[in-house]
């Protein structure tokens, strides 16, 4: 009797949970089945099944007569964007981490206070102000302008994180290179990066996620066609009121989240665990 | 001899903190501080896409005042605000609970868990993309498909009902980052204590108001504090979703200062937004700081 009475609330449990999740499987069913499809019955039942959606990958799109630039371009530029991102984040961020974990200077409090305090500022209401400073650096229209602003919002963030690693290994395992004849530097190389790994890797692929998909920066700093991202891209052809093609944009948008996809699959667990430590998006 | 010893003395002091802070600094002084100053003192110029600098005293801020869509777009910028919140912290609070109280196998609620993470790890122009879809005003919209079964005819909900299109997609975007913080709090509450209070024949709702409740308390606070932080100066997803429109409808505070500056190219008015924005933003994290100090801010999911 009370054994029936617990597992009730338990059936009602999955109900619950079965129905407000349904509609977000349902949303990236909806990309899949309609990319494939010619059209679809409903807008939800996919009809006649087609690749006509995906010719993008081989000829340029064109609307209203003038062609979009190449998707290879946009595929480009986005690797670009977010591999450099990346791999500043994770240089600077282990520099300043490691500094911030363990090395003695003055205004050490002040810095770590700093970096803290920068996580809760509200970077996008200074958007006008970067505009004016990558004008004045000549980076305006550059995606290696962008790079940097993009790195600088998130490096207090990535900085942290990274400190916390440090954090967590054991200062004997330092003493014990140094004793043995090593210097900082390369006890840091030898010793202490190689335990901090899984950590690194996984703020690699949460900067590198954070890269590709950006929106914002790029589409106010990016004016220029070669330079056009795949956050762009997409948006160039959701805002054309004379042709909202869903299958062509709904391919377009699996197309972009592959990797987002991948990653997500492959390593949702630690980016859970980021993803506690508080991340604001930028 | 003796001063080369000093110099690799003063080397050894200063030269390896100075090495690997030097990027670090110079990237937050140029677009943390220098950006902060900069608006500071924009926002008492009336620069235009000239880019000259031509100081106007305080009539930035008596335009404001008598902005005729400055009440409308506060307005907003509180509905947006409120209620955003008001489904990050219930529905995450609510899918926190159902994945790790009521169901107790870890596989379901993690897999439930994933699945609500991805509106947040999609890039925002796909998420808003599906979306836009849902509320396609055509015959092919999903909203209307389903009004058509129901002999209704198609509707425009998103040139109608703006605020709540804008209020659901970023709220189901917030639900998970609610969810993920609740629900390490609820699983770090003590497993004899659930024991306990069954053995004690407690009923679901005693043990959720007297035991889970009190433990995501801390969390409850953190997590309001921080998205109205985060929703006072985000707007990535509205400008996607419907530009602040239709007219100023879905117009909050933050993008009408990217719109005037970006758009109207009235780059010191947009400034003076902007610092408004900012000093809130700053009244809100000072609170957030006192509530929290410095090292709960990041151990946010702990017990108290």
């Amino acid at each position: 009797m009370s054994t029936q009475k617990r597992r009730l609330p338990s059936i009602a449990a999955y109900g619950v949970l079965g129905i407000v999740t349904l509609p977000i499987i349902l949303m990236y069913i909806w990309l899949l089945l309609n990319s494939f499809a010619q059209k679809m019955k409903y807008g939800v039942i996919p009809v006649e099944f087609t690749l006509e959606n995906w010719k993008f990958i081989w000829s340029d799109v064109v609307i209203n007569g003038s062609a979009l630039p190449s998707i290879w371009t946009a595929t480009f530029n986005s690797l670009l964007f977010a591999g450099t991102l990346t791999v500043l984040e994770v240089v600077i961020g282990i520099m300043a981490g490691y500094a911030l974990s363990r090395l003695n200077f003055p205004g050490r409090q002040g810095l770590l206070k700093t970096t803290m305090m920068l996580h809760a500022f509200p970077s996008v209401a200074l958007l006008i102000a970067v505009y004016y400073i990558l004008n004045f650096l000549g980076l305006f229209d550059s995606l290696s302008g962008v790079i940097l602003v993009k790195t600088a919002l998130q490096i207090p963030m990535t900085a942290w994180i990274i400190k916390g690693f440090f954090d967590d290994v054991s200062w004997d395992v330092e003493w014990a290179g140094l004793i043995d004849g090593c210097n900082r530097f390369k006890v840091w190389y030898t010793i202490v990066i190689p335990l901090i790994k899984p950590g690194i890797a996984a703020v690699s692929i949460f900067s590198f996620l954070s890269g590709w998909s950006e929106f914002l920066l790029l589409y106010t700093f990016i004016l220029s066609d070669e330079n056009i991202t795949l956050a762009a891209y997409l948006q160039k052809l959701m805002s054309n009121p004379n042709m909202i093609d869903y299958g062509l944009l709904s391919a377009v948008s699996l197309f972009y989240m592959v990797p987002v996809l991948l990653f997500f699959v492959l390593t949702q667990q630690s980016l859970m665990q980021i993803s506690t430590g508080g991340g604001k998006r930028v | 001899m003796e001063k080369s010893n000093r110099m690799t003395m003063i080397l050894r002091r200063w030269g390896l903190p100075s090495v690997m802070l030097g990027p670090f600094v110079l990237l937050i002084s140029i677009f943390f501080f220098l950006p902060v100053v900069l608006i500071t003192i924009l926002a008492f110029t009336n620069m235009d896409s000239a880019m000259r600098w031509n100081y106007n005293g305080l009539s930035n801020f008596k335009k404001m005042l008598s902005d005729p869509h400055i009440f409308e777009i506060i307005n907003n910028t509180v509905i947006y605000v409120f209620f955003t919140l008001l489904i990050n912290v219930f529905l995450g609070l609510a899918l926190a609970l159902l994945t790790t109280y009521f169901i107790k196998k870890e596989t379901v609620g993690l897999a439930v868990r994933t699945i609500w993470m991805l509106p947040r790890i999609s890039p925002p122009v796909v998420y808003v993309l599906i979306w836009l879809w849902f509320f396609d005003p055509s015959e092919y919209g999903v909203l209307n498909s389903l009004r058509s079964l129901f002999d209704l005819p198609p509707g425009k909900f998103l040139a109608e009902n703006p605020m709540t299109a804008v209020i659901l997609a970023n709220g189901l975007i917030g639900a998970s980052y609610g969810m993920i913080i609740f629900s390490s709090a609820i699983k770090s509450i003590p497993g004899d204590l659930f024991m306990a209070a069954r053995v004690d024949g407690a009923s679901h709702r005693s043990i959720i108001a007297d035991l889970i409740i009190p433990a995501v308390r801390w969390p409850l606070m953190f997590v309001t504090l921080w998205q109205i932080m985060s929703l006072l100066t985000s707007y990535e997803y509205i400008l996607l979703l419907t530009k602040g429109g239709p007219l100023f409808e879905t117009e909050v505070l933050a993008l009408y200062s990217y719109h005037t500056a970006f758009q109207n190219f009235e780059y010191g008015y947009g400034s003076a937004v902007a610092l408004v924005l900012v000093l809130v933003a700053l009244l809100f994290s000072f609170i957030f700081w006192k509530v929290f100090g410095m090292s709960k801010m990041i151990k946010a999911s702990r017990i108290e």
